[in-house]
């Protein structure tokens, strides 16, 4: 039985899968042509606040007159949302679906907006086969936020990355001109060793660090303002040096409740 | 993929799709030579692995919607979206009672866009009335499994 080759077979083929997936790149494109300037948050660990400093970022350069998006896509553990007091529900018309309004008019679009109050994120389908295709769900979900979302005319959009390097890795194939990444990480020795890793996996990829936010720097006294030791370790300086990055800010552990931090160094090298 | 009549070294041209409501979907593809048929059925699990790329067997015939690979494939809140637009869009076409009962067993986090397919649907086909067998057919030359 002589089995011809996929491309050795003329004629045209009706699924176009590949076709298919290049339309919906193409859709992310498109979006993309009226943002300016997609910047990445990320951490090889969990808990050290990136979502705490994206939403400062997005807050320093929106109060700087620029038009703001954030972009959660950490879809399991959303934050974004409520530390830039985004609510829904999402409106939608012929274009998309319009992100929701967040604190100085940061646009803002997370699955906290689309699960009810302490719900895990949830596919349908058969659970015990969910680990095949999780992870494209994932990627997908990511591309929609990107290509469905309607979030017009912007300066910045900085995306709020889960832990690890897997949404990094699929972002940069979305984003090719991805603006570049920022690293954050707490001083500790354990936080150094995994967000080295991350950094090392985003220059790997060929895309720019822009450098290292050391958060959780110190604790501030909310009554007398000093900063006090929080965690032993310098990890910011140390990954600032062992990759030729700089240090773009130490942010120090504020017991406020919800505390809106304004990072404006932080925004001035996203969006000099 | 392509299917290849291997007798008559043929492309076999894609005939329509099954959704038998189970997770499995159907895909019959033709001899335009000999007229032999062939059916290429997959399993849930091979289903779920396409529609999580978001793309369809067969190729897409209907624009795709807002969100729709988060729609279809997350277990949302109900109130996540408001839809104003809908109302405007079902202008000239009415829902039969059965079909606003079989709709209103679909999830609210999808419904908006399921009536907003199925209308739009209806419209590009001049029908007049959704019923229950137009959503069955809808679903077919769709592919819209779930819904």
């Amino acid at each position: 039985m002589k089995i011809p080759s996929y491309h050795a077979v003329s004629g045209t083929d009706v699924s176009d899968l590949a076709g298919q997936v290049a339309r919906q790149h193409q859709r992310v494109n498109d979006r993309l042509q009226k943002i300016g300037k997609v910047v990445a948050v990320m951490s090889g660990k969990g808990g050290v606040g990136k979502s705490y400093i994206a939403a400062g970022v997005a807050l320093a350069t929106a109060e700087r007159g620029k038009n703001v998006g954030v972009l959660d896509a950490d879809l399991a553990g959303p934050t974004t949302a409520q530390l830039l007091e985004a609510r829904g529900p999402l409106l939608i018309d012929d274009d998309g679906v319009l992100p929701a309004a967040g604190l100085a008019g940061v646009k803002v679009f997370s699955t906290d907006l689309l699960l009810h109050d302490g719900a895990p994120l949830l596919w349908r389908g058969e659970a015990s086969e969910s680990f095949i295709y999780r992870g494209a769900l994932a990627n997908g979900a990511v591309r929609e936020f990107l290509s469905d979302v309607v979030w017009g005319d912007l300066d910045l959009l900085v995306v709020d990355l889960p832990p690890g390097t897997e949404r990094l890795q699929d972002l940069a194939q979305l984003v090719p001109d991805l603006g570049g990444v920022v690293a954050v990480t707490i001083p500790s020795e354990e936080s150094r060793r995994a967000v080295a890793r991350s950094i090392q996996a985003a220059l790997d990829a060929g895309l720019q660090v822009l450098g290292v936010v050391e958060n959780m720097s110190g604790y501030r006294c909310p009554g007398c303002e000093t900063t006090s030791p929080l965690f032993p370790g310098n990890a910011g300086e140390y990954l600032a040096r062992q990759f030729g990055v700089p240090l773009l800010e130490q942010v120090p552990f504020d017991p406020s409740p919800n505390p809106a931090v304004r990072l404006s160094v932080l925004s001035s090298v996203m969006l000099p | 993929m392509k299917f290849v009549c291997l007798e008559c070294d043929q492309l076999m041209q894609y005939r329509e799709r099954s959704l038998p409501g189970d997770g499995t979907f159907g895909a019959a593809f033709q001899c335009p030579a000999c007229g032999r048929t062939i059916a290429m059925l997959a399993n849930p699990m091979e289903t779920q692995l396409v529609e999580s790329l978001g793309v369809r067997i067969g190729g897409r015939t209907l624009q795709e919607q807002p969100l729709e690979l988060l729609r279809t494939q997350l277990a949302g809140r109900d109130d996540a979206f408001v839809e104003p637009g809908a109302d405007r869009l079902n202008g000239a076409v009415s829902w039969s009672p059965e079909a606003q009962e079989r709709l209103a067993r679909v999830p609210g986090f999808v419904r908006g866009m399921v009536k907003r397919i199925y209308t739009e649907y209806a419209k590009e086909h001049a029908i007049a009335c959704i019923t229950p067998g137009v959503m069955d057919q809808a679903r077919s030359e769709l592919g819209l499994e779930g819904m």
